[in-house]
């Protein structure tokens, strides 16, 4: 009896800083297992070999900056049966949408002698604004027991299950005593979702929000928390809502209203 | 006979991020070498003005998914120096040892997944594991060791949290760190193994007349501090880098090459590391490199995979050696106030030099940034590589060319994702 055909990997790198899909290789125990339960079809930084699509998973890093990646991410959704973005350039636009806020030309000038060389859109977006997206993986960088999950319920046709309550849940399941009422310390782990396992409060540090906002977030809440027990100033309330996931809609709303208060 | 070529690599495989290589021959003649970068510009220098001095770590580690702890020191020595603080004792020591953890997993990660394929005709380090599993396994179980103290002490492997200006948010204590031993033990075996493996690769003949920049301290091999020196005279503090180094912007990059004011292209990494400081490397890692036959001077860039190897043994020997002596400190970090001034950090990232300066307002807000990463260091002179090997392999089929000349790329681990992002390469062969 001939072998079912193993199903086919494919990653893709947009504007990001390769963290995302590291993660994969970062998976040392299962690494070399994950390659027996697929076929890994194009995956440039690991390999020279391309194999051809129609794909049947596509796991897709970073964000749309440039009029060719617009383009070029038109063509991964067509050849990929499934799609899932990883991490929060992927699914947000990452910290390279804090251009969105601003004139991209001025950034264009401060960086480089000669702008005219550089292609580049005045936005960063997510990979949702241009295609179906079939599930989206937050982090940045994402949680690598959590991609071993993602593969894991696609590859049994499942949904996968990723948690979307917030950081406080991860905290009070790991005992760590709260930074912000013990401590005074501004966290965001009320508003951002669960994923990382709580890692900043176990290291006396509040949550810097680097998976995004949970469902249904109250950041109004939190911020007036913030600056009335804790003295944040506003253009410090700015910077904690603009970071990794500054284009994520509950988190740009938040930054906008302390910009101009 | 047609004697225009063309060697053409639309996507560069096996590098941290997007790029292509044209190469254009006429008859015996190699007529010109671009290493193109395509990775999309993120405008980090731009994005960082306006922003708090603290956040520099954090933000600058997004630039790289895989050498995020070197973004995030060569950051918090900036900010320091800006400061006017010195981070010393324990505290000095514990960066050196997140340090050691970014290089084992970073250069073993080079080592075995991306570079030696090359030497043994693999197209993946996958492919390869189907012949070679235990050396495979063992490559994977050493790059887990490094990864295992980045995630100690800096809470995961990818953008560590536990970094900040003045030195850590929360510190480990003697018995935090010990299990950590016994795995270093296993690890400096096994890299030990590494240089010993790597020493049986054949390498291609092909040496260059290099100026290697990289740091010096008085007695330690470099990591974050020292003067940066070179092999041809230079010998400067670093805030008089940008007095020697210009940047040049040229169409085909997205990435801006630097380039010594006067004397052009020059050489960061391992290879400028090793030869620059072969003296204040560990008598184990010292004794290594002998026996894989390197004496104290390497020119040829396919042996930086050697190179590499005989930096993670040492990573691993220096990191037991700071685990052994390690005493908590009293404070997880060094408190400081912001001030106006400018600050300069250079350090060692696996790749090579990583510049940093910033000039802060008196509140600590960032008026100006700059960063130059080890990548557009190396770009200039990774295409005066491509040009001479060219030139004389140019009898080797193409496809043949083709792959060594991604090899040549390789040798220096770019990381395109820092320098802006993706290789391709293209040669065109033309008529004389």
């Amino acid at each position: 009896m001939p072998r079912p055909r193993k199903p086919t990997l494919a990653v893709w790198k947009f504007a990001s800083c390769d963290g995302c899909q590291l993660s994969l290789l970062d998976c040392e125990d299962e690494l070399l297992a994950v390659a027996g339960a697929v076929e890994i079809a194009h995956f440039a930084e690991v390999s020279r070999a391309v194999g051809r699509g129609p794909y049947d998973l596509s796991l897709v890093e970073g964000s749309i900056t440039t009029p060719h990646d617009a383009a070029r991410i038109q063509q991964v959704r067509r050849a990929s049966k499934y799609l899932v973005t990883i991490g929060a350039c992927a699914t947000a636009g990452g910290i390279q949408a804090l251009r969105n806020f601003q004139d991209v030309q001025e950034f264009l000038r401060i960086v480089y002698a000669t702008p005219a060389y550089i292609a580049t859109l005045a936005t960063s977006t997510p990979i949702a604004h241009h295609v179906r997206v079939d599930f989206e993986l937050r982090g940045c960088p994402i949680n690598k027991q959590q991609l071993l999950e993602v593969l894991s319920a696609f590859l049994h046709g499942r949904k996968p299950h990723t948690p979307p309550h917030s950081v406080c849940i991860e905290c009070k399941r790991r005992g760590t005593v709260c930074v912000m009422v013990a401590r005074g310390t501004p966290c965001l782990g009320p508003v951002t979702q669960a994923g990382c396992g709580a890692l900043c409060p176990a290291y006396d540090r509040g949550c810097y929000g680097c998976f995004g906002p949970q469902e249904t977030p109250n950041t109004a809440s939190l911020s007036a928390w913030w600056h009335g027990h804790l003295g944040v100033h506003q253009i410090d309330l700015v910077r904690a809502f603009r970071s990794f996931n500054a284009d994520a809609e509950p988190f740009r709303r938040e930054s906008e209203t302390h910009e101009h208060p | 006979m047609n004697t225009r070529r063309t060697i053409k690599v639309d996507s560069l495989a096996r590098v941290e991020g997007e790029g292509a290589l044209s190469v254009r021959i006429r008859g015996d003649r190699v007529v010109d070498v671009q290493l193109k970068i395509f990775e999309p510009p993120r405008f980090f220098e731009a994005l960082l003005r306006g922003r708090a001095y603290r956040e520099a770590p954090d933000m600058t580690a997004r630039i790289c998914g895989i050498c995020p702890v070197a973004y995030q020191m060569s950051a918090v020595h900036a900010m320091e120096d800006a400061c006017g603080i010195r981070v010393d004792g324990p505290l000095r020591a514990l960066r050196r040892l997140l340090y050691c953890g970014e290089w084992i997993a970073s250069h073993t990660l080079h080592v075995y997944m991306l570079h030696a394929p090359d030497f043994l005709g693999y197209a993946d380090a996958i492919q390869m594991a189907r012949d070679l599993p235990e050396v495979v396994q063992r490559g994977l179980q050493l790059k887990k060791v490094g990864n295992a103290i980045v995630a100690l002490l800096g809470g995961r492997e990818i953008h560590p949290i536990n970094v900040r200006v003045g030195g850590f948010y929360k510190v480990p204590t003697r018995r935090d760190l010990a299990p950590l031993a016994e795995r270093l033990t296993w690890a400096r075996a096994a890299a030990l193994e590494t240089v010993r493996w790597v020493a049986t690769l054949s390498y291609p003949k092909f040496e260059q007349d290099y100026e290697f920049v990289a740091l010096r301290h008085p007695n330690e091999y470099p990591f974050n501090e020292g003067r940066l020196v070179s092999n041809k005279g230079l010998d400067i503090a670093i805030h008089e880098y940008e007095t020697h180094v210009v940047e040049a912007h040229v169409a085909h990059s997205h990435a801006l090459q630097a380039v010594l004011k006067d004397r052009g292209a020059y050489l960061v990494g391992p290879l400028a590391r090793y030869n620059l400081n072969f003296d204040r490397l560990s008598p184990l890692a010292q004794e290594a490199a002998r026996q894989a036959g390197l004496g104290p001077v390497c020119r040829n860039p396919f042996q930086s995979i050697l190179v590499r190897s005989v930096e993670i043994l040492y990573a691993c020997d220096e990191a037991l050696r700071l685990l052994a002596s390690y005493e908590p400190p009293e404070h997880p970090a060094v408190a400081l106030v912001p001030r106006a001034a400018t600050g300069y950090g250079c350090t060692e990232a696996p790749r090579g030099l990583l510049y940093h300066r910033y000039t802060l307002d008196e509140a600590g807000t960032i008026l100006d940034a700059k960063i130059v990463p080890p990548t557009s260091q190396n770009q200039k002179r990774i295409e005066q590589d491509l040009a001479h090997f060219v030139a004389q392999a140019l009898a080797l089929p193409q496809e043949q060319l083709t792959w060594q000349c991604e090899q040549v790329i390789r040798n220096y681990d770019p990381c395109i994702s820092c320098a802006t992002h993706f290789l391709r390469l293209h040669v065109a062969r033309e008529d004389a």
